[in-house]
C-alpha cells in the first residue's frame, strides 16, 4: 500500500475514517468542557468579589481603556469569521483560499496580542500590576489590587490560550501550504477552528466583565 | 480517497512485544501503560504508607516522643495525605485497571488517543517527582487541604512547590478522563450497546466525567493560592479583604467529587467480581449504571457539607446537608443490589470475592458514618476529630484499596498470564481486613470522645484506643506487603493462567491471557448483556468436576 497524496492516515486503533473523525472531534469538545470549568473557577471568584467589592471594581474598571477593549473585541470577532471561512474552504477543498484565510486569522490574533501588550505596558507605567510596586490613589486600594489580580489572571490566561491557538493555526497553515491536497487536514482545521471560537467566546465574556463594570452610569 | 493503515504487528502477547526499556517507556499500548501506572502508584502507596507508619508510631504514646517537633508531624500527615490522594487513590483503579481493561471490555484495540495516554503517564511522573521532592526535602505543613490563609500567608514551608506538583498531576487526570469518555463513546465493537457495557466501564465513564469537570477547578484554585502567596494580595486572606471561605468553596467543589473518583471505580470492580463468584447476573443492572451517573452528578452539589462550621450561611448548610443525604440513596441502591446478587447465588470464596465482601461491609460503615457527619446537629460535635478520619478511611482504604486489591487479584491472570497463590491471597485478604478494622474502628470512638485530628500529642485517656489503632496498622502493613511479595514471585513461579480461569463472562476473558497487543485476534461481536451467569450451570459444572 503506497501512500498517495490524497490518502487519509488512519491510526491503528481505529476501524475507519468516520470513527477517527468522531473520536477526534468528541475529544476536542470534551477538552473545551474542561476549559470552561477552568475559566469557570475564575468567573466564580470574579462574581463573588464583584458582589463584595462592587465600588472597588467600578473604580478599578475605569482605569481600563474601553476603546482599546472594544477594538480588540472587533479584531477577535473578525478572526473568528476568517477562521469559520477557513473551515468552509477546507471542506470545499480550496487550498489557496484556505492558506490565505488562515494567515488572516493569525494576523488578527497577533494584532489582538499587540494591543493587549500595549495595555499591559500602560498598566505597568501606572503601577497597576499587583505586587510591591502597586499603587492606586483612589478608594479601596487593596480591593482594586484584587481586581487587577483577577484582570491579569483572566486576560493572561486568555492570551496564553490565544498564543497556543496562533501556534496551532500556524502549524495547519504550514501543512496546508506544503501539501497539494487538503483532504488530510480537514479534521485538524475543523478542530483548531473550534478551539479558536472558544478563545473568542471567552473574550466576549471577559470584555464586559472587566471593562464595562461601570457602563450603566 | 484511499485508506492507509499504519502497520499492526501480528499476534503475540503484549508482554512479549518487546523487552527493552524503550519498548516500555515509549509504548502506546494501553495495557503496558496500565502496568507503568501500576508500578508507579505502588511506589507512591508505600511512600505514603511509610509516612502513616511513622505517624502511628508517634501516636502510640500521648507525649510527642518519636518525632522531635510537632512541626515534623504536620509535614508527615501532609505528605501522607497529598501522596495518597493524588498519587495513589485518584489514579489507582482508573489508571491501572481502567487503562488495561476499558478498551478490552468494549472490544477495542486501544484507547481513542494512545499517545495522549502515554503523555498522561509522563505528566503524572513529573508531578509526582516534584511533589515527592518538595515533601521530602523541606516538607509542607498545611495538610492536603491547603487551607488559607495559613497556606497562603503564614506557612513557612514550600506550599507553592506542592501546589505546582498537584496542579501538574491534575492534567494527567484530565487527559485520562478525556480519553476514557471518548473511547467509551466511539470505540465500542459491534453489538456493544450502552445497555451491554460492563458496570466497570460505566464506573470508568462516571469517574471520567468527574475528572474532566472538577479537576480544572482545583487547578485554578491552586493557581490563585499561589498568586496570593507570591504577590501578597488579598484573594483569600481576610486581613486584606479576601474571602477565605471562597477558597474552601472552590477547593471542595473539586475535592468532594474527587472523593467519588476515589470510590466509583471501586464500585465498578465489585460489580464485576460479585456476579462472577456468585454465578448470578447482577441484580438491577440499569439501576446500577444509573446510580453511578447519579452519584457522579449529584456529587457536584454537596461540597458544602465540609463547611458547616466555616461561616457558611445556615440555609446553605441545610441545603447541603439535605443534598448529602440524597446522594446516599444511589450508594444505598448499590449495596442493596450487590446483596441481592448474592442471594441464591452459588458463592465461591476466592481471594477477589473476599475483598469484594470486605468492601461491601466496610463501605457501608463508611457511608453510614458519612450521613452522621452530614447531619447539621452532629457535625459540630465530631468536626475535625478522629471520627472524620475514621469515616473517610473506611471509604478510601476499606473501600477503594480493598476494591483495588480485589481487582488486581481478579485480573492478575489476565494482566500477567500467571496465577497468584490462592492460599496466600486469602491469608493476605484476611490480614488486611482484620488490620484495617483494628486500625480504624477505634478512631471512630476516639473521635466521638473528642480527640481532634492532626495532633501530635493527646490526652492520656485516649492512649488505649490509640495503641489498638497502631497495633492494627502494623497488621495492615503486613497485609499490604504480602501481596506485593507473592504477586511479584508469581510472575516467575506462578502457574500459567488459562484465558478464562474464573469462567467469567466479560470480553476480556474471551481473549488470551495475557492478551495479544491488538487485544483480540478476531474482532469480537457482542450478542448479550455483560453478566450472563447461571448458578444452576455452575452447580452442575462443579458436580461434574468432582
Ligand atoms: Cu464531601
Amino acid at each position: 500500500m503506497a501512500t498517495t497524496e490524497a490518502a487519509l492516515i488512519l491510526a491503528p486503533q481505529f476501524d475507519d475514517a468516520e470513527q477517527q473523525h468522531d473520536s477526534d472531534s468528541l475529544g476536542m469538545w470534551v477538552f473545551l468542557v474542561t476549559e470552561v470549568m477552568f475559566f469557570g473557577g475564575l468567573f466564580a471568584a470574579y462574581a463573588v468579589y464583584r458582589y463584595l467589592d462592587f465600588p472597588a471594581f467600578v473604580a478599578a474598571s475605569r482605569r481600563l481603556s474601553v476603546t482599546l477593549g472594544a477594538i480588540n473585541t472587533a479584531v477577535l470577532l473578525t478572526s473568528s469569521l476568517t477562521m469559520a471561512l477557513a473551515v468552509r474552504a477546507v471542506q470545499l477543498g480550496r487550498r489557496r483560499e484556505l492558506v490565505y484565510l488562515l494567515l488572516a486569522t493569525i494576523s488578527l490574533g497577533a494584532v489582538f496580542l499587540g494591543i493587549k501588550a500595549y495595555e499591559y505596558y500602560d498598566d505597568y507605567l501606572h503601577h497597576l500590576i499587583p505586587g510591591s510596586r502597586f499603587a492606586f490613589d483612589g478608594p479601596f486600594p487593596a480591593r482594586v489590587e484584587m481586581f487587577f489580580v483577577l484582570y491579569f489572571f483572566m486576560t493572561g490566561l486568555h492570551a496564553f490560550h490565544l498564543i497556543v491557538g496562533i501556534i496551532m493555526v500556524g502549524i495547519i497553515t504550514f501543512l496546508a501550504w506544503r501539501r497539494r491536497s487538503v483532504v488530510q487536514g480537514t479534521t485538524q482545521v475543523e478542530l483548531v477552528g473550534l478551539y479558536w471560537h472558544f478563545i473568542d467566546l471567552v473574550w466576549i465574556f471577559l470584555y464586559p466583565m472587566l471593562y464595562l463594570v461601570d457602563i450603566h452610569r | 480517497m484511499t485508506l492507509v493503515r499504519e502497520p499492526v504487528t501480528a499476534h503475540e502477547d503484549y508482554l512479549d512485544a518487546g523487552y527493552s526499556l524503550k519498548s516500555w517507556l515509549l509504548t502506546t499500548d494501553h495495557k503496558r501503560i496500565g502496568l507503568l501506572y501500576m508500578a508507579s502508584i505502588t511506589f507512591f502507596f508505600f511512600v505514603g504508607g511509610a509516612a502513616a507508619t511513622i505517624m502511628r508510631l508517634e501516636l502510640m504514646t500521648p507525649r510527642g516522643d518519636v518525632l522531635y517537633t510537632p512541626d515534623s508531624y504536620n509535614r508527615l500527615f501532609t505528605l501522607h495525605g497529598v501522596i495518597m490522594v493524588w498519587f495513589f487513590l485518584i489514579p489507582s483503579i482508573p489508571a491501572v485497571l481502567g487503562n488495561f481493561l476499558l478498551p478490552i471490555m468494549i472490544g477495542a484495540r486501544d484507547l481513542a488517543f494512545p499517545r495522549l495516554n502515554l503523555l498522561s503517564w509522563y505528566i503524572y511522573i513529573v508531578g509526582g517527582l516534584l511533589v515527592l521532592g518538595v515533601l521530602i526535602f523541606g516538607g509542607v505543613d498545611t495538610g492536603w487541604t491547603f487551607y488559607v490563609p495559613f497556606s497562603s500567608m503564614f506557612s513557612n514551608t514550600n506550599v507553592i512547590g506542592a501546589a505546582v506538583g498537584v496542579f501538574i498531576v491534575g492534567f494527567s487526570s484530565i487527559l485520562t478522563g478525556l480519553n476514557f469518555i471518548v473511547t467509551t463513546h466511539t470505540m465500542r465493537c459491534e453489538g456493544m450497546t450502552w445497555e451491554r457495557l460492563p458496570l466497570f466501564v460505566w464506573s470508568m465513564y462516571a469517574t471520567s466525567l468527574i475528572l474532566v469537570l472538577a479537576t480544572p477547578v482545583l487547578a485554578i484554585t491552586l493557581a490563585l493560592l499561589a498568586a496570593e502567596r507570591i504577590w501578597g494580595v488579598g484573594i483569600f486572606d481576610p486581613k486584606l479583604g479576601g474571602d477565605p471561605v471562597l477558597f474552601q468553596h472552590l477547593f471542595w467543589f473539586y475535592s468532594h467529587p474527587a472523593v467519588y473518583v476515589m470510590i466509583l471505580p471501586g464500585f465498578g470492580v465489585i460489580s464485576e467480581i460479585v456476579p462472577c463468584f456468585s454465578r448470578r447476573t447482577i441484580f438491577g443492572y440499569k439501576f446500577m449504571a444509573g446510580a453511578l451517573l447519579t452519584i457522579a452528578l449529584v456529587g457536584f452539589v454537596v461540597w458544602g457539607h465540609h463547611m458547616f462550621v466555616s461561616g457558611q450561611s445556615m440555609y446553605a448548610g441545610m441545603v447541603f446537608s439535605l443534598l448529602s443525604f440524597i446522594v446516599a440513596i444511589p450508594s444505598g441502591i448499590k449495596v442493596f443490589n450487590w446483596t441481592a446478587t448474592l442471594y441464591k447465588g452459588s458463592i465461591r470464596f476466592d481471594t477477589p470475592m473476599l475483598y469484594a465482601l470486605g468492601f461491601i461491609g466496610l463501605f457501608t460503615i463508611g457511608g453510614l458514618t458519612g450521613l452522621v457527619l452530614a447531619s447539621l446537629g452532629v457535625n459540630p460535635h465530631v468536626h475535625d476529630t478522629y471520627f472524620v478520619v475514621a469515616h473517610f478511611h473506611y471509604i478510601m482504604v476499606g473501600g477503594m484499596v480493598m476494591a483495588y486489591l480485589g481487582g488486581i487479584h481478579f485480573w492478575w491472570p489476565k494482566l500477567s498470564g500467571r496465577m497468584y497463590p490462592e492460599l496466600w491471597g486469602k491469608l493476605a485478604a484476611l490480614t488486611v481486613f482484620i488490620g484495617f478494622n483494628l486500625t480504624f474502628f477505634p478512631q471512630f470512638v476516639l473521635g466521638y470522645l473528642g480527640m481532634p485530628r492532626r495532633v501530635y500529642e493527646y490526652a492520656p485517656e485516649f492512649q488505649v484506643l490509640n495503641v489498638m489503632s497502631t497495633a492494627g496498622a502494623s497488621i495492615l502493613a503486613v497485609g499490604y506487603v504480602l501481596p506485593l511479595a507473592y504477586l511479584l514471585l508469581s510472575l516467575r513461579y506462578g502457574s500459567r493462567a488459562t484465558a478464562n480461569p474464573w469462567r467469567a463472562t466479560g470480553l476480556e476473558w474471551q481473549t488470551e491471557s495475557p492478551p495479544p497487543t491488538e487485544n483480540f485476534v478476531e474482532p469480537p461481536v457482542v450478542i448479550e448483556g455483560p453478566y450472563a451467569y447461571s448458578p444452576e450451570a455452575a452447580e452442575e459444572a462443579d458436580h461434574g468436576h468432582h
